[in-house]
């Protein structure tokens, strides 16, 4: 594995030298570096220390772990692959990906998983092991958002969570009695089946981070699905 | 309440019996089922309700029977009170809904174009004639240097930014595919390699049939981020970041759910009948920072090999957000007037919402060029670019290039019906139903922008000639060439030019 030491460098050189090869690659002494990965294809990434915003944005097959916290937009406009991140993240993560899977062990600031979508056989999952700021899922048209409420006593979710949602489903490992939703959607408790659903993701969870499957099944989940896909189709008059 | 609800027609159909032969054409024509035959009676009938005057029935009445008119059937003459705004009243107390108009602002707000005239050689510094002597309308868009720089032997050091080439300073704007048809984006396409110029996807991504394009496309990444994958980005000549639209300033975009059928959701990636929401702000953009930070993560997953378009409506403070942009890591700024057209927008927004360009363009070529920083980026407005002579104009006061779409749509046969947000334009270009789609010809399509494009190059060398110019980049902000009629001084102050005969 090709390994760089990236703590002199700026992001212009370190895109530069990801760029130079196809090789697998571990980066140590990450300093907020942004815009790692971005659009890379088939290969493995490890990055020790914090990436900068944007890490994998339009991210294409390459499977990424970061061991350490990392910024904003992690994921943005993500296509395939895999973010792993053994800490926490900034807002908007997962902003309209489409495919490919993003596991994060503890939070996840604002607007995580906004916009994102799914076509065909292409269905995104973003996994958060705690709690997620608000805004969670804003728009959401497709894939899955799992938040866990690992290490935290709060509401699992801040303010606001599903506006504007119009596909995809958002699972909540809460019974969500303290959160409000938006009219348009409708949260209810999971059922078997929709828990079937994510257990592949779960134990992915717990491969990454450890844990265990059977505790993290055992405790009540609230399921979102929009009610409409053309939540807007309404207001309209032709003029 | 018997009657309220009912508008008398705003068009009739003129059918001159004596010369219908019942062939029934316009019956197949009309998408909108105005006409139909009676057997029984042997006549050919028109609801006239659901007429749009797009004059396609006109068009193709072999017998040229048919006339569509403005009907004189109307309320009490009000100069305050139009027929149009009393009807936008009946139609929202009966519907609750938002009203949605299509294609640029038909309001009569000044045209700034109208009213500023082009100079001519006379005498001294003799004028060009682009027959017999070479003009350069070629024009390259991107950063440029600031200063020459040799190296430590004295040789220049030629190494720029990316740039894109353009054959004359004007382009196809962003029409996406979901708005208007495959056959109308083939002929885009085909148009702009032909020409050695650029179309622009929109934000409805790239059909796997037009990366062979790639070279003459730019793509766009909006913030519903529809399509866009690095090989979008890979197959496009540049990336356009859309932060607004001339239209609909501080709106996005909305492609209703019944247009995203199997060939839409491919290449929007998309589930098939889902709305395609684009939202009016990008939720990751809040400052130039944060565009800054768009603008890098595209040019790190490209490899800094396309220069990146950011596209801003203009608004009242267009000339500090340019200011703004030029210093994000943008390559060009591209400005959409208020006049700009689109596929849906709320009616509201589109005739009250944003400047004209003219203002715009004078506004910001100026302040990037107080601040030392008008080399940072290359300017291309739209947004009601009319004929060649309007891209002179635009050339003069400060534009790089020019994006049309109106016009392009024009020479592909849209007859400004205005109606594109009901999917059913009869003419094949803002729908995507099969029957209609195919009455847009592709290969006679391309061969029409193709024409419109080479005529007002021709026009553009003749302009230029006339004023002793040869070269696009000596017309460039030289607004001397540029004199206003019936200006106030505030227009002409904004605008940089003297009153005509000043
Ligand atoms: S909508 Fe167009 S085709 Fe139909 S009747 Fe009116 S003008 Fe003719
Ligand atoms: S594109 Fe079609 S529907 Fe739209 S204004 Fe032109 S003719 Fe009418």
């Amino acid at each position: 594995m090709l390994a760089i030491d990236t703590s002199n460098m700026d992001f212009l050189e370190l895109g530069k030298r990801l760029r130079e090869t196809e090789e697998d690659t571990v980066l140590r002494g990450c300093l907020g570096q942004r815009f790692i990965a971005a659009g890379m294809k088939r290969r493995k990434l490890e990055i020790h220390g914090i990436p900068g915003n944007a890490l994998g944005a339009y991210l294409d097959g390459a499977d990424i772990e970061v061991f350490g916290n990392a910024q904003d937009a992690v994921g943005d406009t993500m296509n395939a692959g895999s973010i792993v991140i053994h800490g926490s993240i900034g807002d908007t993560a997962g902003y309209a990906m489409r495919g490919g899977e993003i596991y994060v062990e503890g939070d996840a600031g604002y607007r995580a998983g906004i916009h994102m979508k799914e076509y065909h056989e292409h269905l995104p999952v973003l996994v958060i092991g705690g709690k997620a700021g608000s805004f969670l899922g804003e728009y959401q048209a497709g894939g899955m958002i799992i938040v866990l409420g690992l290490h935290t006593d709060g509401p699992i979710v801040s303010n606001y969570p599903c506006t504007g949602m119009h596909g995809g489903k958002l699972f909540l490992r809460s019974d969500c009695k303290d959160i409000l939703f938006p009219d348009q959607v409708t949260a209810r408790p999971a059922s078997a089946e929709d828990l079937k659903e994510i257990e592949p993701y779960l134990r992915q969870y717990c491969v990454h981070f450890g844990g265990d499957y059977a505790s993290l099944i055992g405790s009540p989940f609230t399921v979102v699905t929009p009610d409409s896909r053309n939540p807007y189709r309404q207001m309209y008059v032709a003029n | 309440m018997p009657g309220i609800n009912y508008f008398y027609p705003e068009f009739e159909v003129v059918r001159n019996d004596a010369r219908c032969i019942r062939c029934q054409v316009c019956a197949r024509q009309c998408a909108n089922e105005v006409h139909s035959y009676d057997p029984e009676r042997d006549l050919m009938l028109s609801d006239e309700s659901k007429c749009v005057n797009c004059q396609r029935c006109v068009s193709l009445c072999p017998t040229r029977a048919l006339k569509i008119v403005k009907s004189d059937c109307r309320l009490r003459e009000n100069a305050n009170w139009e027929g149009d705004t009393i009807r936008e009243v009946y139609k929202q107390a009966l519907s609750g809904g938002v009203l949605l108009s299509s294609m640029g602002n038909p309001k009569n707000y000044p045209v700034y174009w109208d009213k500023i005239l082009i100079n001519a050689s006379q005498v001294t510094n003799p004028s060009i004639d682009p027959l017999r002597e070479p003009m350069e309308t070629r024009v390259f868009l991107g950063k440029k240097p600031e200063k020459l720089e040799r190296d430590e032997n004295g040789n220049l050091k030629c190494e720029l930014t990316p740039q894109l080439e353009l054959s004359m300073p004007v382009m196809f704007s962003a029409m996406s595919y979901g708005s208007i048809s495959y056959n109308a984006h083939e002929s885009l396409a085909r148009a702009s390699k032909e020409l050695g110029i650029y179309y622009n996807t929109g934000e409805g991504g790239l059909h796997e049939d037009f990366y062979v394009y790639g070279p003459n496309t730019i793509v766009q990444v909006a913030s519903g981020r529809f399509g866009v994958h690095r090989d979008y980005m890979e197959a496009g000549a540049a990336v356009e970041i859309k932060m607004g639209q001339g239209a609909k300033p501080g709106i996005g975009g909305h492609l209703p759910g019944t247009k995203v059928g199997p060939d839409v959701s491919r290449t929007r990636m998309i589930p098939e009948g889902s709305d395609a929401i684009s939202p009016a702000p990008h939720h990751d953009i809040y400052s130039i920072e944060d565009l800054r930070q768009l603008v890098y993560s595209i040019k790190e997953a490209t490899g800094h090999k396309k220069p990146v378009i950011v596209k801003v409506a203009a608004v009242h403070n267009i000339a500090a957000i340019a200011s703004g942009i030029a210093r994000s890591g943008a390559d060009i700024i591209a400005i959409d007037g208020f006049r700009g057209g689109t596929g849906a927008a709320p009616t509201r927004i589109r005739d009250s919402v944003g400047i004209p360009i003219e203002l715009a363009l004078a506004a910001v070529d100026q302040r990037l060029r107080d601040e030392g920083i008008r080399g940072n980026v290359s300017l291309v407005v739209g947004g009601s670019i009319r004929s060649s002579a309007d891209v002179v104009k635009a050339i003069a006061l400060g534009a790089d290039a020019c994006y049309i779409a109106t016009a392009a749509l024009l020479a592909l046969g849209c007859h400004l019906c205005r109606t594109c947000q009901t999917g059913n334009c009869n003419w094949g270009i803002a729908t995507q139903k099969p029957e209609l789609v195919k009455r847009l010809n592709p290969d006679l399509g391309y061969k029409r922008l193709v024409n419109l494009m080479t005529a007002w190059n021709h026009e553009i060398k003749e302009l230029m000639g006339g004023m002793g110019i040869n070269s696009i980049e000596a017309l460039r902000g030289n607004r001397l060439m540029l004199r206003g009629v019936g200006l106030t001084d505030a227009e002409l102050r904004i605008l940089g030019i003297s009153h005509a005969g000043e």
